[in-house]
């Protein structure tokens, strides 16, 4: 018995002479919610639409629940997908626009009042689509990923434009899914909500991989980090500086030096700052965190 | 099939869709049946181009179903632009996606599509067939025309072939309107492009050279509506327009399921 959601071999899509996705190899096991990350444009949608056939890989191989890519009819029975924001025809409600896609996939009607209840609006599915605000818009496209009863769901940014409340309702949606055996692959530019979701991480950079496993494992990677602000602005380089001399790897981000370094050398530092004459207004260690991983290791500054 | 046939008719029964396009044929059908009555004695002629209809014509068995044949070709100019702008939306909105993932077999949404587009265009042009009989009947007699032979069994025959004639050019200037929403993917590009050369390119090129006219798609599609035309025989638009749209919808069936799906 498979025991791979997805599984990736070699992949490849060229546009022209770019290589948009390049020769990526990962594996994603059943069960769990796994977050796609990387910056814009390193191929994220361009590696789902392939595994949802609906783009021709270049080279390489995919397998989605043990069948091949190049043959979605066997699996796409079986997945639920939002890529690239919900897509829907403006005129028809919310609920005539699932009703087109139950019809569809020969998905029992009943669902579809069943699935605007769940992602709340079950009071809203007679208006149409083009009154909906962006988060209603984006419950509608989860409810649409939903119509199967997918074992895999894969979502694009499925939080964009939705409100504190309605991103803490999705991640517990998604939560829950993955605790009744849904695999959920889902990408999102909110790293902190991934961090808190996600069992598993593939990260891109450029059309790579750059990292893929479990969570554990790749923060177990990165080192600590010291976060030292200065009083006065013009001292950040000075810091920096200070923490390179020192063979400790520092860049200034957000207005303040991320210095990668163990939590004791935070004192060190202290001194050293004070001694160049520079007045600290924060010093702390932090433990690493998506974020900080995410930019570390896609160079993204 | 079945499902995508179920799926799309959803689409198309949308009130606006729907009441507008048998409003705008019915409009065509009222204004163009009529003018053959109330302008049967006009010196400027009471048909297409200037040309008289006169009452001889319509006495004849075929005189039902003058108004509904002359009328074909506004009603396929109708389906041109309901089957582009339903095929090209696809793109312009994203849903193809959705559409493919619901149902991987391209042929078969294709196919589907074009079937529920094509009840759709029926429902329209039985609608129009009714109507322009109905108002033909009645501005008979004002414009003292016979109606005698009409509803003879001759008479019903002609109905039946005009209505045949009819849906088949409706439906290949659908189809047409379906390649081009396929070729240009936008919907304002398909219909500007397919009505600005149906209605103006080729009547300029048939004016510059009427030799054309045996060999144009829009003039083809048109003279099959009407039984063929004096100078266009039906065997020859049949033939020629067929040609024209088997191998336009061969060129976007291969495009539709080869090429990818990046919007």
């Amino acid at each position: 018995m498979q025991n791979t959601a997805i599984s990736v071999s070699d992949l490849s899509k060229k546009y022209d002479d770019r290589l948009a996705v390049s020769h990526i190899n990962f594996e994603v096991p059943l069960g769990i919610v796994c977050g796609f990350v990387g910056p814009n444009g390193s191929g994220k949608t361009t590696t789902m639409r392939m595994l949802l056939g609906l783009i021709t890989p270049t080279t390489g191989q995919g397998h989605i629940l043990g069948e091949p890519i190049e043959h979605p009819e066997k699996y796409l029975s079986r997945v639920g997908a939002m890529i690239e924001g919900p897509a829907f025809y403006p005129a028809l409600s919310g609920y005539e626009n699932l009703m087109v896609l139950a019809k569809l996939g020969g998905f029992p009607i009943d669902r579809v009042q069943e699935l605007l209840d769940k992602v709340g609006l079950g009071d809203r599915g007679k208006s149409k689509f083009k009154t909906y605000s962006l988060g209603m818009k984006q419950r509608l496209g989860i409810a649409a990923a939903l119509l199967p009863n997918p074992k895999l769901l894969m979502l694009d940014e499925p939080t964009n434009g939705l409100d504190p409340e309605g991103i803490q309702e999705v991640r517990a949606l998604l939560r829950d899914l993955a605790n009744d055996g849904t695999t959920v692959f889902v990408s999102s530019h909110l790293l902190s909500e991934l961090e808190i979701i996600s069992d598993y991480i593939v990260m891109l950079r450029k059309g790579e991989i750059v990292f893929a496993g479990p969570i554990g494992e790749l923060m177990a990677q990165q080192q600590p980090t010291i976060i030292a602000k200065s009083l006065n602005h013009s001292d950040l380089a000075r810091i920096v500086e200070i923490s390179e001399k020192a063979g400790h790897h520092a860049v200034i981000r957000n207005d303040s030096v991320h210095i990668l370094a163990e939590m004791d050398w935070a004192p060190v530092l202290n001194k050293a700052a004070f001694d160049a004459g520079i007045t600290l207004a924060q010093l702390a260690p932090q433990l690493p965190n998506l974020e900080e991983t995410f930019f570390e290791m896609t160079g993204d500054k | 099939m079945l499902n995508v046939v179920k799926a799309e008719i959803r689409k198309l029964r949308r009130p606006t869709l729907f009441f507008g396009t048998i409003g705008s044929a019915l409009f065509f059908t009222g204004l163009i049946t009529s003018f053959i009555y109330l302008m049967i004695d006009s010196p400027q002629g009471n048909g297409d181009r200037g040309r008289t209809i006169g009452r001889e014509v319509l006495e004849l068995s075929s005189g039902s179903v003058n108004g509904f044949a002359s009328v074909g070709n506004f009603l396929g100019i109708i389906a041109l632009c309901v089957f582009a702008a339903q095929t090209a939306q696809e793109y312009t909105y994203g849903t193809l996606r959705n559409l493919l993932i619901r149902q991987p077999g391209r042929m078969k949404i294709l196919i589907g599509k074009l079937i529920s587009m094509k009840l759709f265009a029926l429902v329209m042009i039985s609608i129009a067939a009714v109507v322009s009989i109905a108002i033909s009947y009645f501005l008979a007699p004002g414009a003292k025309v016979s109606t005698d032979l009409w509803f003879t069994s001759e008479g019903f025959q002609e109905i039946f072939t005009t209505y045949i004639n009819v849906s088949i050019s409706v439906f290949a200037f659908g189809i047409v309107g379906m390649i081009l929403g396929l070729l240009l993917r936008s919907p304002i590009s398909a219909i500007s492009f397919g009505v600005l050369w149906l209605l103006i390119v080729e009547n300029l090129l048939i004016a510059v050279k009427s030799s054309l006219q045996s060999w144009l798609p829009g003039a083809q599609l048109s003279a099959i509506a009407s039984g063929g035309l004096p100078d266009l025989t039906y065997k020859h638009a049949l033939t020629v327009g067929g040609i024209y749209v088997v191998v336009g919808a061969a060129i976007a069936s291969v495009l539709f399921v080869r090429r990818d799906v990046a919007n």
